[in-house]
Formats: C-alpha cells, sequence, structure tokens
C-alpha cells in the first residue's frame, strides 16, 4: 500500500495556517459530549490533557508512575529550540524547518517540519506564561545557548533541568484542569490493550499497579502520548519503566510502524561502569558549547592522567573533522566519530570505551564559575556517579541510546491507520526523520500537545457521533480476557532465567548488531538470535507472584515481552533499509571518509510497517518524501 | 578506581504486604557489591536472588535513576534519602558504604502518605497541595511574547531554585511533625516572585495551604529536617516567603 500523510499542498509558509482553517471545528457546547483518553503525561500527554480538558473535551489521562509529573521527560536537560530570533543571529522560522530537515538527514515529511518551526516560537511565550522560570540575562531578557546541528543560538534552557521545568509547566496546566474536572487523572495504570470497534479506536485496558485489577476505558478518541522504545538496547538514558509497550500493543491492533530502525546513540554520556549497571546517563549536549572532545593521539598516552599529554599529542578529532561545526556537529556523526576513535584503539578508561570531554580552555577563558553557572547539575551529577571532579579533570563520556525517531505512523493530523488513534510526541514518528536534533524533542512534544492536536482532534470529532460506544460493548470483554490469558501465561512459565537476565541478553544483541553501525551479518544474525531468546523466553523465564496485586516483577516480564517482539521488527526495518541515513549506519553503504550514504533513489520513503499475526512476516507499506522546498544533497558539516 | 574489590551487607528491609497488612524488618545480605553499584542496584542484585529463590522481590519506587523524577523514596538508616548532601536515593552509590555494614531500609513515614507494599508509599496528596493553586491560570495560546515580561537573572534564578523542587516527599517524611512546608513553599515562592505569577498569589498561597492541612500534613515548628534531607537543597528560606505571602493574603 502506498501512504499518504494527507500533508497540505501550496506554499509550505501558509500550510498550517490554511489547513487550520479548513478543519472542521466542534462547537463549544458539543465539546463536552466527547471524551478522549490520552495515555501518557509527560510532554506531549501533558500538554494535550490540559489543553483539551481546557477546551472541554472530557479528558481521561493515564500514567504508569504515581503522578504525572514524573514522565521521562522531567529528564532532559539541555534546552528546547525555537525560532525567536532574540539573538539577532540570522535565525528564522525557515532556518529552524531548513536545520530540521537536514539533520533529519532527508527523511521526514517537509509540511510537519515546518509546522514544527512555525508553533516554536508560541512553546516559548506559552511556558514563559505558566511560569516556566527560563535563564536570563540581567536586564530580565530570555537567555539561549547553541546545540549541535545549527549555527545560531536558539535553544532555550532553565539551568540544566529544562525538561524538568517544561514539563511541571505542563502539569501545572494540567493540575488546573484536574482541579476545574475537565481532566480525570489515572496514575499508576500502564495501559496494555487498544480496543478497536468496527475499525475504530474506542478505548483502552489497563492494569491497575497497585491493585492489579484491569480497567476498562471507553472513549472517542485514544491519543497515545507514551515516549520512546531504546530501553530495547536495555542500556539507555530512558527512564526503567519506558517501553515499547502501548505502541506495541497498538501495532499488534493494527497500528503501522513507522521506521522502528531510526534510534538516535547520544555522543556524550557517562560511559558504562560494570555489568551490574541498571542505566546509562546523559550528560547533555550543550555541555559541547564549551567542552571540547579529544583523544590522544598516541596509544602509548593511555595509561597517562590527561593533564600529562600535551597539546600536540591531542587529537581534538570533532574539530579536525568537522571545521566548521566542530564540537557542535549533530549526534549522529559525533557518536561515530567517537565509536570510530575507540575502534582505533584510542578510547580512554576502563575497557577503552571513552573519549574525553575537556572544559579547561573554556574554563581559562571565562572561568570555573561562569562553568559552574551554565553546568553545575551536570558536573555534580557526574560526581556523584564516577567519583571525579569534572573542573580539575576531563569528563570520560562514550555514546549510549537515548532517542527513537521512529514511531506509530501518523498523517498530518497526527492520526495513525487506525482511525481515532492518535500519537504525540516521541511516541511518533513524524518530524526528526533518521536524525532528531539536540532540544528539538521537547519542542516537538509541547508543539504537538499544546498547538496541534487541540486543532486536529476537532476535525476528527466533528464526522463523529460521540458516545456510541461504552465498556459494555463486548470487544472490551474480549480484551480484558486476552489481557488476562497473556498475563496467566506469563505467570505460568516457572522457568529458570530472571526477566532482567532476559532483557539484557535482548539489551546485548541489539547494541552489538544493530547499534551505531549495522551490517546485512549483523542484523541477519540478530534475525535468527533474538526469536530464538523470544522462544527462551516463553520456556524460561520466571516470574515471582501473582496478577492480583502490586507486582513489579510482572510489569517487567510484559515489558521485556513486548522489547523481544519489537526488536525483532527493529532489525528487519535495518535490514530492508539498504542505505545509511542519520542514525541508521549501515556499514556497506558508508562514503571513503566513512560517512553515510544515502540512497534517495531507492529509499525516500517513510516504511511503515504492519502486524501480519504470530509468526507471519509484517508488511511494508511505503509513504514516499517529497522535497520540494529544501533539496536533497547530501548532508555535510565539514 | 579498585575495580576488583566487592562488599557484603546486611540489609534490614520494611517489608509489607499491603496497605493493611503488618509490617516488619527481614534481613537480606548483599553480595559482590562494588563502590560503582548505585543503593539500587544494589537492591537489584538482591533481588534477582530473591526471584531465584521463588520469594517476592522488594518492591520500592524509582524510575529515572539521575535523580530528578522523585519516585525514589526509601528512608536509609533512619534519613530520608540516606544522609548524603542534595542527594536521592537512585544517585547515593555504594562508595559511600564499607564492606560489612548493616543498612536498616524503611519507606516514608507519615500519616498523610500511607504505606501501599514494602517500601512504596502513596504520595498523591503532593498532587492535591498541587492542584489546589500550583499553577498560573494561563489559556493554552493567547498569551504575550516571552520577552514582553522582563524577568531580571536575580528573580529568574530564585524563581529556578524554588522550582528545582521534585516532589519526592523526602522532607515531609523526615519532619517530625511530617509538615509538607518545605514542598509547598517552594511552588508558592517560585510563583510569587515572578510577574506571572503575582495575579494570583494571595488565592494561591490561602489554597494550597489548605490543602495541605486538609491532607494531614503537620505544622512547621521550624526543625529544618526538611532542608537537611532535601536532595535538591531546597531551601527554608522559602518557608519564610511562603509565611509573609501567607500573611499577606489575609488582608
Ligand atoms: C536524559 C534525557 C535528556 C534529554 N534532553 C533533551 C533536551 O535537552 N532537549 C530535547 O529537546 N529533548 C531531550 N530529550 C528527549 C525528550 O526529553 C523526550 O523525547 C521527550 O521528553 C519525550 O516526551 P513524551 O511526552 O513524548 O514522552 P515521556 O515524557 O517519556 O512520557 C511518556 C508518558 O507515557 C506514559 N506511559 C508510557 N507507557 C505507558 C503505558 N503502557 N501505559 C500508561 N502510560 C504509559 C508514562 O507514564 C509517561 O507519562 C532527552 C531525553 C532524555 C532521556
Ligand atoms: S522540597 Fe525537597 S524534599 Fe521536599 S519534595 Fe521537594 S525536592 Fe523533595
Ligand atoms: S529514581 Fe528518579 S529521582 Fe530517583
Amino acid at each position: 500500500m502506498i501512504l499518504d500523510g494527507k500533508c497540505p499542498t501550496g506554499p509550505i509558509e501558509k500550510t498550517w495556517d490554511k489547513h487550520r482553517f479548513d478543519l472542521k471545528l466542534v462547537n463549544p457546547a458539543n465539546k463536552r459530549k466527547y471524551k478522549v483518553i490520552v495515555v501518557g503525561t509527560g510532554l506531549a500527554g501533558g500538554a494535550a490533557a490540559a489543553s483539551l480538558g481546557e477546551l472541554g473535551y472530557q479528558v481521561e489521562a493515564f500514567c504508569y508512575q504515581d503522578s504525572p509529573r514524573r514522565a521521562h521527560s522531567i529528564a532532559a536537560q539541555g534546552g528546547i529550540n525555537a525560532a525567536k530570533a532574540y539573538p539577532n543571529d540570522g535565525d528564522s522560522i525557515y532556518r529552524l524547518f531548513y536545520d530540521t530537515i537536514k539533520g533529519g538527514d532527508f527523511r521526514a515529511r517537509e509540511a510537519d517540519v515546518w509546522r514544527l518551526a512555525q508553533v516554536s516560537n508560541n512553546i516559548i511565550d506559552q511556558c514563559v506564561a505558566q511560569g516556566v522560570p527560563f535563564a536570563r540575562d540581567y536586564a530580565g531578557y530570555l537567555d539561549n545557548r547553541s546545540f549541535g546541528g545549527a549555527q545560531v543560538s536558539r535553544t532555550f534552557y532553565a539551568r540544566g533541568q529544562t525538561g524538568q521545568q517544561l514539563l511541571l509547566g505542563a502539569y501545572s496546566a494540567l493540575s488546573r484542569q484536574i482541579k476545574a474536572g475537565t481532566v480525570k487523572m489515572y496514575p499508576r495504570r500502564e495501559m496494555l490493550d487498544l480496543v478497536v470497534v468496527d475499525g475504530v479506536a474506542k478505548g483502552i485496558t489497563v492494569r491497575n499497579l497497585i491493585t492489579g485489577e484491569l480497567e476498562s476505558y471507553a472513549a472517542d478518541a485514544v491519543c497515545l502520548a507514551t515516549g520512546g522504545y531504546v530501553n530495547v538496547f536495555y542500556l539507555s538514558t530512558n527512564a526503567m519503566g519506558c517501553s515499547v509497550t502501548a505502541n506495541w500493543k497498538a501495532y499488534r491492533k493494527g497500528a503501522f510502524f513507522a521506521n522502528p530502525c531510526y534510534t538516535q546513540i547520544h555522543p556524550t554520556c557517562i560511559p558504562q561502569a560494570g555489568d551490574y549497571q541498571s542505566k546509562l546517563t546523559l550528560m547533555s549536549e550543550s555541555l559541547r558549547n564549551d567542552g571540547r572532545c579529544w583523544v590522544p593521539k598516541k596509544k602509548e598516552d593511555l595509561a597517562k592522567h590527561p593533564d600529562q599529554i600535551p597539546e600536540e599529542d591531542r587529537d581534538y578529532y570533532l574539530e579536525r573533522k568537522y571545521p566548521s561545526f566542530g564540537n557542535l556537529a549533530p549526534r549522529d556523526i559525533a557518536s561515530r566519530a567517537a565509536k570510530e576513535q575507540c575502534d582505533d584503539g584510542r578510547g580512554v578508561g576502563p575497557g577503552g570505551r571513552g573519549v574525553y570531554l575537556d572544559f579547561s580552555t573554556s574554563i581559562g577563558r571565562v572561568g570555573e564559575n561562569t562553568i559552574k553557572e551554565r553546568y553545575g547539575n551536570l558536573f555534580e551529577m557526574y560526581e556523584k556517579i564516577t567519583d571525579e571532579n569534572a573542573y580539575k579533570r576531563p569528563m570520560r563520556i562514550y555514546p549510549a541510546p537515548h532517542y527513537a525517531m521512529g514511531g506509530l505512523w501518523v498523517d498530518y493530523n497526527l492520526m495513525s491507520n487506525i482511525p481515532g488513534l492518535f500519537v504525540l510526541g516521541e511516541a511518533n514518528f513524524s518530524v526528526h526523520g533518521a536524525n532528531r536534533l539536540g532540544a528539538s524533542a521537547l519542542m516537538q512534544g509541547l508543539a504537538d500537545g499544546y498547538f496541534v492536536i487541540p486543532y486536529t482532534i476537532g476535525g476528527y470529532l466533528a464526522g463523529v457521533k460521540p458516545g456510541t460506544v461504552g465498556t459494555d460493548n463486548p470487544e472490551f470483554k474480549k480484551s480484558v480476557e486476552d489481557v488476562v490469558s497473556y498475563r496467566d501465561k506469563l505467570l505460568s512459565v516457572n522457568g529458570k532465567k530472571t526477566v532482567s537476565e532476559f532483557m539484557r541478553e535482548v539489551g546485548h544483541l541489539m547494541w552489538e548488531n544493530c547499534g551505531m553501525a549495522r551490517s546485512k551479518e549483523s542484523l541477519t544474525d540478530n534475525l535468527k538470535k533474538i526469536p530464538a531468546l523470544k522462544e527462551e523466553f516463553w520456556k524460561n523465564v520466571k516470574v515471582t507472584g501473582t496478577g492480583a496485586e502490586l507486582n513489579q516483577d510482572l510489569e517487567n516480564a510484559g515489558r521485556t515481552a513486548d522489547f523481544l517482539e519489537f526488536a525483532e521488527l527493529l532489525c528487519t526495518d535495518a535490514l530492508h533499509r539498504e542505505e545509511s541515513c542519520g542514525g541508521h549506519f549501515r556499514v556497506e553503504h558508508q562514503t571513503s571518509d566513512g560517512e553515510a550514504m544515502r540512497d534517495d533513489e531507492n529509499f525516500c520513503y517513510v516504511g511503515a510497517w504492519e502486524f501480519k499475526g504470530d509468526g507471519k512476516d509484517p508488511e511494508l507499506h511505503k509513504e514516499p518524501l517529497r522535497f520540494e522546498n529544501v533539496h536533497l544533497a547530501v548532508r555535510s558539516y565539514k | 578506581m579498585s575495580e576488583h574489590k566487592t562488599m557484603t551487607l546486611t540489609l534490614n528491609v520494611w517489608r509489607q504486604k499491603g496497605p493493611n497488612a503488618p509490617g516488619k524488618f527481614e534481613t537480606y545480605t548483599a553480595k559482590g557489591i562494588t563502590e560503582h553499584h548505585s543503593f539500587l542496584e544494589m537492591i537489584d542484585v538482591v533481588n534477582e536472588d530473591l526471584i531465584k529463590a521463588g520469594k517476592d522481590p522488594i518492591v520500592f519506587d524509582h524510575d529515572c535513576r539521575e535523580g530528578i523524577c522523585g519516585m525514589c523514596s526509601q528512608v536509609i538508616n533512619g534519613v530520608p534519602h540516606g544522609g548524603q548532601e542534595r542527594t536521592t536515593v537512585c544517585q547515593l552509590h555504594m562508595r559511600k558504604f564499607k564492606d560489612g555494614d548493616t543498612i536498616y531500609i524503611e519507606p516514608w513515614r507519615a500519616a498523610a502518605f500511607p504505606i501501599l507494599k514494602d517500601l512504596i508509599v502513596d504520595r498523591s496528596a503532593y498532587d492535591t497541595i498541587t492542584q489546589a493553586g500550583g499553577y498560573t491560570s494561563c489559556h493554552t495560546g493567547g498569551v504575550p511574547d516571552g520577552n514582553a515580561l522582563l524577568v531580571p537573572k536575580g528573580v529568574a534564578d530564585y524563581a529556578m531554585d524554588a522550582a528545582e523542587c521534585i516532589g519526592c516527599g523526602a522532607c515531609a517524611a523526615g519532619c517530625p511533625n511530617s509538615s509538607a512546608m518545605l514542598f509547598t513553599s517552594a511552588k508558592v515562592a517560585q510563583l510569587a516572585v515572578l510577574p506571572q505569577g503575582q495575579a494570583e498569589a494571595k488565592k494561591r498561597v490561602t489554597s494550597m495551604v489548605d490543602a495541605m492541612q486538609e491532607c494531614g500534613f503537620g505544622n512547621c515548628s521550624n526543625h529544618y529536617e526538611c532542608q537537611a534531607v532535601c536532595p535538591k537543597g531546597i531551601n527554608v528560606k522559602f518557608i519564610a516567603k511562603l509565611n509573609r505571602e501567607y500573611l499577606k493574603a489575609q488582608f
């Protein structure tokens, strides 16, 4: 099937305004007759639930944590982009649009990206009105910093806790609506199935994580804003509870999964210290404003204290390879460059898997206090984990799985191929193409939640009669029965290996064979090993306790089972995409100097996969991408 | 860094099957722990052993494991978050302990935070306090340009110092009166100094303080235990600010 993103046509700068005008409206009195479910209350879901509630819809919102304030958006450190052009450095909506298309290696839709750039400015205003304490200068004006892949300063920030402050802004707006009674909040619930009635999304089945009870909720539309899936690599910068489960259950009910192989490996994370480790910690990209990446030129210097390695024996490899962007090269490029140095035997620290991020030049220029003011909390976090003081000794960093560009397929209205199912934030595939630029995910989450879904959902609901399906519909009962038998199956295996042993194994296979470099051979290998691991899981996993209680082992088992299935799809997508683009690097497709080589003739499309049943191959659908405003070109940051 | 030294520790962990079930300390041994393990990774190790032995693992709240979500919540040797300055449980590392140590691990203890199971408590009271007024009543859209309201750096920094609160609940858990003043005051102070928040300042402080009392938190009698255990270093000066705002709101 050729998919249609239903993008508006005509001059790009008019597309969103025209589309917004053309969308049908639900009149204010009728809005309260419609019920909308929002799963996930991170930036995307929190902003959506608050805005939809305020418009008058009856909203029911869900999250797995004990409070909507704890979604993993909270962990974003560096900042959020907007095309305000306050620094007068040549920024514009067009430039943000252009940088995002190019940064994504020409694998995103132009119209969606344009809209994102256009509403970016509204987001900053909205957050300021909520009381988000963005960094300001002494005169009181908003301050900016730079992020990778851009030559302008367009990133707004709140110390090293931008995501926290933006999420608390959305949480405060949500709290106001909860108080007003327009949003009903259900925390500690995990969505375990999407209920589809006659081909239309009409509700969800969730597990109450405290009591273990399964609950049904019906609505006129369902929005998923359940975040990203890079925990498929086991160790990542995501939170322990982040999973593919909500997306995966929707996929199994017919929603297409787009570009699962586009995963982002972030260049600056604290290297892994041991096998027991449960997660990796990011050191914000903003550090590359003031930190310089280097490794020793000579292998015999590796064991030396970095201070003892003279300037001329250091290889500032990013500055050498990409003189015009230097340390601010985009993430995919910076990550591969770090891997290259380590593969070449010049990595530092335990196992030779690390490069230096050195602040001494900047400390010399602006002083330790200024650096402390800019990144104090990051240096503190680094010290807590590594017991090293980065003011005195360069940080050691290494790339780690961080972000999912892929996600459920959506059209321009953020609606999936299942009518009534909308997907927001990191959970969808829409704007970042094959590589996301720093500070653009927060922007996307809030754009989707505050400024896109409130309009586009109205266009859908205006054509739907409210309240036609309730939880008494047989599909709800069937869904609960399916979830119960799946749960009981997990509990009854009673094997010998723990859930986390399986998760570590699948993560290891994904990192080694489908991480920063992928090949036909490594992917084929994974496509044998992962199904075998899945089979072993269902024969030999040990899950303790029962279904009718708070049972974290069972929660993890369910998430791991979904990751095992999803890992296979991710590898299938990576194998089919015979090109390198952005975060997807196929070693067979590279230039003589090791840069990614796209194949626009054959792969300039979104690859969206349809579930065909267990044991059957998924079917690939394509949505061709057209570039009318930014010309397809080799991405260069040299 | 010494890589190979490992520690063995004795853990006394509060186990409680449900909100109304009786609870008690159970003793476990954590083996093979290195100085690089985080505190929660140490419990992971114990849990793996329990699962393999067919026993129920210790349940505890956690998510980000990087000190920002506010989910983790354990009282370690009598101190919420374990007593390392400005550090959540998940950021606490085993290099702060030594081989042979005995460690007591308990949930938050406060009437307004009922225990759900083992180390997990119900902290929804903090959401209730926020819902009472921890916001500015702006609508989505229709707000002025971000630079239309100037906020001098000093004011922005003060607001940010207060806004760093992660809503973990340690302040109430550490307070002899189980007071939620530090948490409440942080939000009140942040919004009271920002021009965006001033229009509703009086209503906000009154409603939030009322909600705090209705939730069953005690009063503040200046013990300052809250600041001592707060993993984000939220300063008690915000409580003084709340008190001033509260007084102002009475007239
Ligand atoms: C460490 C880190 C730093 C980052 N820094 C930046 C940055 O500086 N700038 C930037 O732009 N981006 C950054 N990002 C990326 C950005 O933070 C995320 O992409 C973005 O916040 C995702 O928002 P979201 O609303 O889509 O998902 P999330 O915030 O992850 O929210 C997901 C929600 O879904 C819920 N949920 C998930 N599954 C289920 C289920 N099955 N049932 C019920 N509920 C469920 C969760 O409870 C949660 O409420 C960073 C990411 C990380 C990990
Ligand atoms: S004030 Fe400190 S201790 Fe209290 S909830 Fe906030 S971060 Fe936690
Ligand atoms: S787990 Fe998030 S703060 Fe500790």
